[in-house]
């Protein structure tokens, strides 16, 4: 078998070395189909690729960090960057590329292309990969192309193919990927069409839009939908679409426009081209001998098969295989922009405004039932806005993902986070309280007897401008022990957030971290003047996007954190008047409703405790050297403290490194005392990452059971280069 | 499973799996490594191997009993790096007395049978070492330790 072959020259025994989508179209073209002129990299050149380059190992090695299973989805999507980026560096061997430009030139020499994938594996009559690796349409001119084919080998291995694959079984060190390079059809309306509708097995399925079909398989533009009587081929029903938008070719890909009125008012097909269509998929049905699912273009009057396939599951819902959820993961442009107005404009006021209100009502003046009320309501506030946290916050992260693949497709870094710099130095809620919290330790810097009473514990006789700057601290962010979620016990006083401070005043100011505006700059620059035209528009404006997504996963848990402080602060009240009344400081009895509510609340899930190493007959393990994904550059050493509960942040000091389970943005306050970051959970955009990023921390994270096999005290090296910390000292 | 068992259970299984190991030894600050034939004991407290009285490894641990022997699933392959395991293990050496000569040959000659006329010379000595920690390296860079209480 050769690197590239012509559909034409494809046979039987081929199949495996040119994909399903590869081989539909070979036979296709054979039965007297239409279909465009066709070539077809095999699946050999990318095991030549991925072999003579050292990719191969690189990406089992990257996919061994840690088990499978212990990976979270955002650490899963670190590893699918990071490879797509090996990808984008590594060329094609010389001797391959001069082959594969030979058969490209002579075939498609000044004509515009499709690449598409077509993995072996798609094939498996239970599996349906159709959307989980990418295609490029008008693509032009040989290196393009061949860029091209190597974005597409990379997408074998974006965060949606591999949760697949593993949800499936399918054995990841075995994927293999053809690609498929046809001309592009420029056609003025396009569609898929379905053989038999899974829903009744009589029927049929037309669906077209305007322009090219790109739109109608992303989900970015809805389609007209014909229902056909599979016996006679006629129309049941039509349901028109709301056609504002169509995908048209531009310089170098596609883009959305809107669509002019005189085509808008008019469905794509008419009764007689609906009946074509519908008549060519029930002749490829009869041709493969199964009902096919087939990709359609109509070029001014010639109609055109793209591609063909089985329709895996014939069964009412195309969602049971759960690849609906894989692709969901990947939200469009458009979709981030409706999102990030939803937030900005309507839920981050939402959660203030409900904040304010809460903050306003006089708890110490409720009678009893009216408080046990209160905080029933509270905690239904609060769970209402974790809900809206999950649903429409969380996702509302993809914007920072979607910037970053743009980014390193265009710029190819040496670092695939790189992109990190560009959205760093937002103004972050959470940076904004720990520079408040520099303010204050600042005042007890030079202040001497300041800092004496709060050391002796001696709180009555503040400094009154220090006092008035702490009440607007805590007014602003709590106390720091009660905002953390699960912590239902605030402890008197403020006296651990004294702790922090005096920790803070002992040692010099720690500055956030890089980088430099002027560098910063020279980064925006450099990815904007990568576009031109229209193209750097949308850029710019999705490196806005990305900058608020970034800002968003900090500030939202903040406000959270707001939230569940005023729920505290109604639990505190209930717990101090039941206090009273059983050390006979109050004498009239508690309703009951408030023991139930405030006693009851103490059950609701805190910080898990994190089983301990029991030593079994005489064996004790140890880490020594633990793997995770590396999430900050940097090297530090220091000893360890580790976070089981809240109170122990109180505890922290200058130069410890950081080990928690998962830090949320309200307890990032320690930071700026760490001098580096360990965390379970992983992510290179998770909270602690992104502070520790902030300033300039060596980070690491998806440490599995970090805070079990790592005690407090122990001295821990943490690399931030290569994602690994290192426990205990180094002799033997 | 326990986490501890579950150690113990791979390093079982390594230590089943492989018949050779490196065995590094030092005279006047200079190390020696040699390869050996191996077994270990179930519960992983010791591991035997024969030497001949004349070589360098037996001079070497006749003046100095600190050991390091090194113990790998590697198979010359590409794929090592991510799926290899590899065990280095700390102990203390001394050829064995007759009251254990007997069952030891036994347990080694079990897994090295081939190997019968050369562990029953009266010129070799079966050496057992007392295992004090285990390092286990997997995953290219995962490094966990066993040790072992005495």
């Amino acid at each position: 078998m050769s690197w590239i072959v012509n559909a034409e020259n494809i046979n039987d025994a081929d199949r495996n070395q040119v994909g399903g989508k590869g081989y539909a179209l070979a036979l296709l073209a054979k039965g007297g189909f239409a279909v465009p002129d066709t070539l077809c990299v095999t699946s050999e050149t990318y095991q030549e690729y991925v072999c003579r380059t050292g990719l191969r190992e690189r990406i089992l090695l990257e996919l061994n960090r840690k088990g499978f299973k212990d990976m979270r989805w955002e650490e899963i999507w670190d590893c699918a960057t990071r490879i797509r980026n090996m990808f984008l560096r590594k060329p094609i061997p010389f001797e391959i590329e001069e082959e594969l430009k030979k058969v490209i030139e002579a075939q498609f020499r000044g004509k515009s292309v499709v690449v598409r994938s077509s993995a072996p594996e798609e094939d498996a009559i239970s599996a349906s990969f159709a959307g989980l690796h990418e295609s490029y349409v008008n693509i032009k001119g040989v290196d393009a192309i061949l860029d091209h084919i190597r974005k597409v080998w990379a997408s074998l291995w974006s965060d949606a193919a591999l949760l697949y694959r593993q949800e499936i079984g399918l054995d990841v060190a075995k994927s293999s990927m053809a690609v498929v390079i046809q001309e592009i059809i420029v056609g003025d309306k396009s569609g898929v069409v379905f053989s038999k509708s899974p829903i009744d097995h009589s029927q049929g399925v037309v669906e077209s839009v305007h322009g090219l079909n790109q739109g109608l398989v992303d989900g970015a533009v809805e389609p007209d939908r014909w229902i056909m009587d599979r016996k006679t081929n006629t129309i049941i029903s039509h349901t028109p679409a709301q056609r504002t938008h169509w995908m048209i070719p531009d310089k170098s890909g596609v883009q959305r426009a809107a669509l002019p009125d005189e085509i808008a008012n008019r469905a794509p097909l008419n009764a007689e081209e609906v009946s074509r269509v519908f008549k060519l998929v029930l002749d490829a049905e009869g041709y493969f001998e199964s009902p096919q699912d087939l990709e359609w273009t109509f070029n001014k009057k010639e109609l055109y098969a793209l591609q063909s396939r089985p329709i895996t599951a014939l069964s009412p819902t195309k969602e049971d295989d759960g690849r609906s959820w894989y692709l969901s993961l990947h939200r469009s442009f458009e979709n981030l922009k409706a999102l990030r107005d939803k937030i900005e404009n309507q839920l981050i006021p939402g959660m203030i405004a409900e904040n304010e209100k809460l903050a306003k009502v006089a708890l110490a003046k409720l009678p009893d039932k009216q408080l046990a009320a209160e905080i029933d309501h509270r905690w239904e506030v609060n769970q209402k806005w974790t809900k809206i946290y999950w649903d429409e916050f969380i996702p509302f992260a993809h914007g920072i993902r979607l910037f970053g693949q743009v980014y390193n497709d265009m710029i190819r870094p040496d670092d695939p986070y790189a992109f990190v710099d560009l959205l760093t130095n937002t103004e972050m809620a959470s940076l904004e309280r720990n520079h408040l919290l520099e303010e204050l330790a600042q005042m007890i810097r030079t202040n001497a007897s300041l800092a004496k009473n709060l050391a002796a514990g001696q709180y009555e006789d503040l400094d009154p401008q220090f006092k008035e700057t702490k009440d607007a601290f805590i007014g602003k962010f709590g106390d720091l022990t009660c905002t953390v979620t699960g912590g239902t016990q605030c402890e008197p006083e403020a006296a651990s957030l004294y702790r922090i401070l005096l920790e803070m005043a002992a040692h010099p100011p720690t500055e956030t971290g890089k980088p430099k505006q002027g560098e910063k700059t020279a980064l925006k620059e450099n990815f904007l003047n990568a576009f031109e035209g229209e193209h750097r528009k949308q850029a710019a404006e999705l490196l806005d996007l990305a900058r608020s997504s970034y800002q968003m996963r900090d500030d939202d848990n903040i406000y959270l954190g707001r939230i569940e402080a005023q729920l505290m602060a109604a639990v505190r009240e209930a717990r101090q008047r039941i206090d009273d009344y059983r050390t006979g400081g109050r004498r009239r009895k508690i309703a009951d409703e408030l023991i139930q509510v405030a006693e009851n609340l103490d059950d609701r899930p805190r910080f898990q405790s994190p089983y301990g190493q029991k030593p079994a007959d005489g064996f004790v393990i140890q880490a020594r050297q633990l793997v995770g994904q590396p999430a900050g550059p940097g090297l530090a050493k220091g000893p360890a403290r580790v976070i089981r509960k809240t109170a122990d942040l109180a505890e922290f000091k200058y130069g410890e490194i950081l080990i928690c389970d998962a830090v949320d943005p309200n307890m990032t306050f320690v930071v700026p005392l760490a001098a580096g970051v360990v965390e379970r959970r992983g992510g290179m955009l998770i909270h602690g990452a992104i502070i520790a990023r902030e300033y300039g921390l060596p980070c690491v994270t998806g440490i599995p059971d970090a805070t079990v096999l790592i005690g407090n005290g122990d001295e821990v090296t943490v690399d931030g280069y290569l994602g690994i910390v290192t426990v205990g000292r180094s002799d033997l | 499973m326990d986490p501890t068992e579950e150690i113990r259970s791979r390093l079982r299984d390594l230590c089943i799996s492989q018949k050779l190991a490196v065995v590094a030894t030092q005279s006047g600050g200079q190390p020696y490594a040699s390869l050996v034939a191996f077994v270990t004991s179930d519960d992983l407290r010791h591991v035997f191997f024969v030497t001949a009285r004349t070589t360098r490894k037996f001079a070497n641990l006749t003046k100095d009993s600190r050991v390091a022997v090194l113990i790998n699933s590697s198979a010359n392959r590409e794929s090592d790096f991510h799926d290899a395991v590899s065990v280095t293990v700390t102990g203390s050496a001394e050829e064995i007395g007759d009251a254990e000569r007997d069952h030891v040959l036994s347990l080694y000659l079990s897994k090295h049978p081939y190997l019968e006329d050369f562990a029953q010379a009266p010129s070799c000595a079966v050496i057992k070492v007392t295992t004090k920690s285990y390092y286990m390296v997997k995953n290219f860079q995962n490094v966990m330790e066993l040790h072992i209480d005495r």
